[in-house]
């Protein structure tokens, strides 16, 4: 038996849900021409004017919005309402220079909860379950995000945070947690923390959900999770620029679903930003419609996705996206040849020889890149004969040689010696100036 | 034959400083006596061997540090220590067709070497060993060594 958060809104036939979508781009594109400076230039700029927006295929005629542009009207320079309409500040630690700030009105937090809420309706969390959040609290979305979703179902929340780890293990053994919020790097390094305790995840806990996001994990990856603690691993998807966390799969683990009453989505190709046709992998762009404080038109979020409209098994109507594996910026350019650490994840976590933890170093020596991954083994694969050890790398190099079509220096490192992350972990150390 | 087969214990440890010293202040910690000893080095990486006292504890010991390391049935066989020595255990596994993957040697405080092996297959090792009168030590052996 499947439940809904919202049945009525979750199951509505695709056209009268692209005729609430319709409405709502048209009104969102008014509101912000309205009220923010920033959207009236780029309108007028792109000779544009709200009652151009007739269908919604009209979107495309929008100009889009960038990272940058936060960045560039900080702090709340994109904003459309006053300051004093806000009921929080979230802010997102830049990687590259300044921060961005993103702002809620009471509606905006209720409009993310009720996107979690939806969320994990569909993977069967709620009344009688304990959430155990393990994302960051504080200026970070992932944590209070969850927070507030999981509450919203009925659930009991454990807020703790990340870190502290061993603390996290007693409690969840104690307190009964049944489902985990957290990155799936910090779930690994949580198993091994258990094990190292004599616990066991599968065994001695009531643990069955995973919530996992903030990075890009492989599908290899959730399938080794899956297996080693007897959870259900589920992807959770958005950024702080949208709100934060917003959307999970369902129970069939088939893609994403997006909240079309919520979100416009398209997928273009990243150069030209031209829409792809459906099924075709490129760039997600994502126009909020139910956002107040910080809407957003046609954002170029940096993730590469496929889309797929088909109504899902699960009865729910709303478009789906593939889980995402990497986003633009995460991709590497060795050798003129595009590479994305998730399809090196992919990779590895076929070959079952290989531990949950690695990282790609990157490197250039005599003006030549080079990438070395380094991987440890699992403790049933060791063997004492260097021979073996060597044709483990091998093994490793030409797997990832085959995918990748790049040479690969495959370095075997001590079990523990590669750092384990509580949040989200950094897999690349690019060491090359350019 | 069970007891003619001695455990010996195999690490992976990375080429780096340290590393051998962690390992020895692990054992000392926990009063395990190392009997012998190889590292076979590959570059970035070696494996460390040894035959030690306890190899049960050791082997809990290294683990519960999170080192990668197992147990590994080898051969303890006792040589005279005169030239020849290894020439007739070579000779009589050769014979066999059974093939030596390592081995390492040690001299005890009585005067008799000790070789240890480790073979493709164990049990033919010992049965073709014995059968030439060629002395196999076990676990207890090392234990008295």
């Amino acid at each position: 038996m499947i439940e809904y958060w919202n049945p009525l809104i979750e199951r509505m036939p695709l056209e009268e849900l692209n005729k609430l979508q319709e409405g709502k781009l048209k009104s969102t594109v008014r509101y912000v021409y309205e009220r923010s400076d920033f959207y009236r230039k780029k309108f007028d700029e792109a000779g544009i004017k709200p009652e151009d927006i007739k269908t919604l295929a009209d979107v495309v005629k929008l100009p889009f919005t960038y990272k940058k542009d936060l960045r560039d009207t900080y702090p709340t320079g994109m904003f459309c309402v006053p300051n004093e309409q806000l009921a929080r500040f979230h802010v997102s630690s830049g990687t590259t220079g300044k921060p961005t700030v993103v702002g809620y009105t009471k509606n905006d937090i209720h409009e993310w909860t009720t996107s979690l809420a939806r969320a994990m309706t569909s993977i069967g969390v709620g009344r009688g379950d304990v959430i155990q959040v393990s994302y960051g609290y504080g200026l970070f979305t992932g944590g209070l995000g969850l927070h507030y979703g999981a509450e919203e179902v009925g659930s009991t929340v454990l807020p703790t945070s990340s870190g502290n780890t061993e603390k996290q293990i007693e409690l969840m053994q104690d307190l009964g947690t049944t489902t985990m919020a957290c990155t799936p790097s910090y779930f690994l390094f949580m198993t091994e923390m258990a094990k190292s305790m004599g616990i066991s995840l599968k065994d001695d806990t009531k643990l069955k959900i995973g919530i996992f996001g903030a990075e890009p994990w492989s599908q290899q990856m959730r399938a080794r999770i899956e297996e080693v603690t007897g959870i259900k691993a589920y992807d959770v998807f958005g950024t702080s620029e949208l709100s934060g966390p917003l959307f999970t799969e369902c129970t069939y683990q088939d893609g994403i679903h997006i909240w079309a009453d919520q979100f416009l989505i398209e997928v273009v190709d990243p150069r030209t930003g031209i829409p792809l046709p459906d099924g075709e992998r490129g760039e997600l762009v994502i126009t909020t419609l139910a956002k107040e404080a910080l809407p957003l038109i046609r954002f170029r979020i940096g993730d590469n996705t496929v889309l797929n409209r088909e109504p899902c098994r699960c009865g729910r109507t709303h478009p789906r996206i593939m889980r995402i594996l990497g986003r633009v910026d995460d991709m590497l350019i060795i050798r003129g040849i595009n590479v994305f650490p998730g399809q090196i994840e992919s990779v590895l976590m076929n070959i079952p020889e290989v531990g949950e933890h690695f990282q790609i170093i990157v490197d250039r020596i005599n003006e030549l890149d080079v990438m070395t991954v380094q991987i440890e083994m699992t403790d049933a694969a060791f063997s004492d004969k260097v021979n073996d050890i060597i044709k483990l790398e091998e093994k490793v190099a030409s797997a990832l040689h085959k995918v990748l079509n790049l040479a690969v220096k495959v370095e075997l490192v001590d079990h523990g010696s590669l750092p384990r992350s509580m949040g989200k972990s950094k897999k690349v150390i690019d060491k090359r100036k350019l | 034959m069970e007891n003619k087969i001695i455990k010996q214990i195999s690490l992976f440890s990375e080429n780096k400083p340290g590393r051998l010293a962690n390992i020895a202040d692990k054992f000392r910690d926990a009063g395990v006596n190392i009997r012998a000893f190889t590292i076979a080095e590959a570059g970035d990486f070696g494996i460390i061997r040894m035959v030690v006292d306890d190899p049960d504890l050791a082997h809990e010991v290294l683990h519960n540090s999170g080192f990668t390391v197992s147990e590994t049935n080898v051969l303890g066989v006792e040589m005279v220590d005169v030239p020849g020595g290894l020439a007739k255990i070579a000779d009589v596994l050769g014979k066999e067709n059974i093939n030596i993957d390592y081995a390492y040697a040690f001299v005890t405080k009585i005067e008799k070497a000790l070789l240890i092996l480790r073979v493709n297959d164990i049990g033919a090792a010992v049965n073709v060993l014995e059968r030439n009168n060629i002395k196999l030590v076990d676990m207890k052996d090392i234990e008295d060594i």
